[in-house]
């Protein structure tokens, strides 16, 4: 899933302070799952921005709508019946479903309430980490299903480098060193000869470098 | 023979080779890299020039290195994976080659984390092992990493560093084939302060005729203090210090510990140099350069061979 | 000013904290009208919003009274009821209330004159911070709506 969390709140604040009516719209897929940006946050952000305004001795009008999917057009047109009653939008989405809504409703400024992280997987009740950088050419398959792109700090495919120390990275213990785990798993599977196979400079085309990336599906489309 | 480098050259010769490193200046005092290389001049047969280094800015490597070669020695230009992508890389490996820099170290590089710039974005664009290859490719088939020809291809005697210490222990003689297998040339290894473990490497090395493949040069570095000896115990990600080394010096006045971690170096030398398949010594002398003639001297590594 | 009467909403777990008040008024221990309690089944029930809403529609502070450590009925409820206390607190300080306005508090069943001494001194507390968000203006036609 895509990850996030919480912007701070004086940034939200500062982001609405000219405006006085806000649709305040969250996402019911990723950020809901780590509880940045569904239903239950976008009650909680809206009652936190009227004590805010009730502390200036003001009100806020705030619409809150929480939506099915809002990278969706399909999901996001249900805005359409409030949008020209406010005078801006807060999104709770991670940066594609602001973004959506910023090109659906072109005349309203939408400002995001949320910092999108990464693509990562639960560990356990409140906890994510990183796993993924959508790479585009995965290579899983050789590394044991460990990823060295998202999970190595140097992005390194043919590690580990000299500064792993107690199974750990570098950057510290908090943090597990992918190339300690890809090995410990290939010999799980018993696949050790596969370490000394060189791994060939990435293409990193697939993955950003050949510019924003795009999926056409023909079949589909 | 693959390149001019006097290192490949003593190399071959058969005799121990000894190297020594620079550190640039964080800043533009070329006067710096003359006074430092001056003092390792007679002793060593390449310096190598650091870059980078814990990921600090400092002048760069390749300049620092051309004013090395301009003094008439020979830098050996280190190049971390970083701080450049392959463009950047082999754009600098032909500038440097076009200054008759002919050797070079491939490195990862630590990470930004630890420097002055945590907040810079790494570039990693390629790994240490792959840049070895490039470099080796540049060299052999005179070709670009994307696939064109050189005109005038940089022709690279290339080491690389190898961690005998980190861990997981098992992977690392088969990193070093892994390096070997990319096209490296010599090895330079992390400092060696646990012997014993070191020999074990080695042995695994050795049993696998890897040093037949590539030179190994071991990695020396003298102690200036047991505080020093804690921090590197303690601080540097990847080092394997013995708590005899720290009760050595510890048992010593303070005065006398630099002459201690000195003859410690030395020691070690001398033990080392009858370990199977190492071809010389690397001697990191951290801000401590005036020391590594004395070592050498010490060592019975002294004169240097001509070539 | 002087006439501030605070308004204080307490939510009580059933297993303990609710039990404690009601032994507090069958002992005839006294403790202050302004607290009004809210039974809930386990502290791990309230949720955040629950706090704000609270300090939204005019309370002036609210509590959470769950049982102590170690002894909730559904294993950690009164563990998530005090993160999520805290929680609200950061939130409180970054708008620029007071955080006093919210707390956690852990009783037993038995605890009824505890529960007393709590309930006056958090009605102390929350008077002298004076009136909360909600008894600001405008905030009557809003609740109505
Ligand atoms: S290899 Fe690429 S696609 Fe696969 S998990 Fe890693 S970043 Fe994602
Ligand atoms: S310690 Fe492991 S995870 Fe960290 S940078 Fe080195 S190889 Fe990658």
């Amino acid at each position: 899933m895509i990850t996030a969390e919480q912007k701070p709140m004086q940034e939200i604040i500062q982001y609405i302070a000219p405006y006085s009516k806000i649709l305040l719209v969250g996402c019911n897929e990723c950020v809901t799952v780590c509880a940045a940006g569904g239903r239950k946050e976008v009650g909680l952000l809206a009652s936190a921005l009227h004590l805010n305004h009730l502390k200036q001795g003001k009100t806020i009008d705030i619409k809150e709508i929480t939506l099915e999917r809002q990278c969706d057009p399909e999901y996001v047109e249900e805005l359409a019946p409030y949008i020209d009653g406010v005078d801006a939008v807060v999104s709770m989405a991670c940066g594609c479903g602001v973004q959506t809504v910023a090109g659906r409703y072109k005349k309203s400024p939408v400002f995001p309430a949320v910092n999108t992280r990464f693509m990562g997987a639960s560990l356990g009740q409140g906890v994510w980490a990183e796993r993924c950088k959508g790479c585009g050419d995965c290579v899983l398959g050789i590394t044991g299903g460990i990823c060295p792109v998202a999970r190595c700090s140097k992005h390194l495919f043919n590690g580990p480098c000299g500064g792993t120390s107690n199974g750990q990275c570098e950057i510290g213990p908090e943090t597990d060193c992918a190339w300690r785990l890809i090995w410990e798993r290939l010999k799980e599977l018993g696949m050790e000869d596969r370490y000394e196979d060189l791994m060939n400079a990435k293409d990193w085309r697939p993955g950003g470098a050949a510019g924003p990336g795009k999926i056409i599906r023909e079949d589909l489309a | 023979m693959n390149t001019q480098s006097r290192l490949e050259k003593i190399l071959a010769s058969g005799e121990l080779a000894v190297t020594s490193e620079c550190g640039p200046p964080r800043g533009a005092r070329p006067e710096k890299v003359k006074e430092k290389s001056a003092l390792l001049k007679d002793h060593v047969d390449g310096i190598n020039v650091t870059d980078n280094q814990t990921a600090m800015v400092r002048m760069s490597s390749f300049a620092a290195a051309v004013i090395i070669k301009q003094m008439g020695l020979d830098p050996i230009m280190q190049m971390v994976a970083r701080d450049r992508n392959r463009l950047a890389m082999q754009s600098d490996i032909i500038g440097a080659y076009a200054f008759g820099i002919n050797t070079m170290l491939c490195l990862s590089g630590d990470h930004a984390k630890f420097g002055d710039h945590p907040m810079a974005k790494g570039v990693f664009d390629i790994d240490s092992v792959q840049m070895i290859n490039m470099v080796r490719r540049m060299r052999d088939d005179e070709t670009f990493q994307g696939g064109a020809k050189i005109d005038g291809a940089p022709k690279m005697f290339i080491g690389a560093a190898a961690n005998p210490f980190a861990d997981p222990f098992e992977l690392r003689v088969m990193r070093l084939a892994k390096k070997i297998k990319a096209g490296v040339d010599f090895i330079q290894t992390q400092c060696i302060f646990n012997l014993d473990k070191f020999e074990e490497w080695m042995k695994g090395v050795t049993d696998r005729g890897l040093d037949k493949k590539v030179h190994i040069l071991a990695g020396i570095t003298p102690m200036k203090s047991v505080g020093m000896a804690r921090y590197m115990k303690n601080k540097v990600p990847g080092m394997d210090i013995p708590d005899t080394v720290i009760k050595r010096l510890e048992g010593v006045s303070k005065q006398q510990q630099p002459e201690e971690g000195i003859k410690m170096a030395v020691e070690s030398i001398e033990r080392i140099k009858q370990i199977k398949g190492v071809h010389g010594f690397h001697i990191m002398a951290i801000e401590w350069e005036e020391k590594v003639p004395q070592i050498v001297e010490q060592a019975g590594l002294y004169p240097r061979p001509k070539v | 000013m002087e006439t501030f009467e605070p308004e204080i909403v307490a939510f009580c777990c059933h297993y303990c904290a609710y039990t404690a008040a009601d032994m507090a008024g069958s002992k005839r221990i006294s403790y202050p009208s302004n607290v009004k309690i809210i039974r809930v089944p386990c502290t791990g029930k309230v949720d955040a919003i629950h706090l704000m809403k609270a300090l939204e529609i005019g309370a002036d502070g609210v509590y959470v009274a769950g049982c102590l450590a170690g002894d909730c009925h559904f294993k950690n409820g009164n563990v998530r009821a005090e993160a999520r206390v805290n929680r609200v607190k950061k939130m409180l300080t970054e708008l620029g209330w007071e955080p006093e306005r919210v707390a956690m508090v852990k009783l037993s069943a038995g605890m009824g004159e505890q529960f007393a001494e709590t309930a006056r001194k958090f009605t102390e507390t929350i008077r002298k911070l004076g009136p909360g968000p909600g008894k600001r203006t405008g905030i009557d036609d809003r609740a109505a709506s």
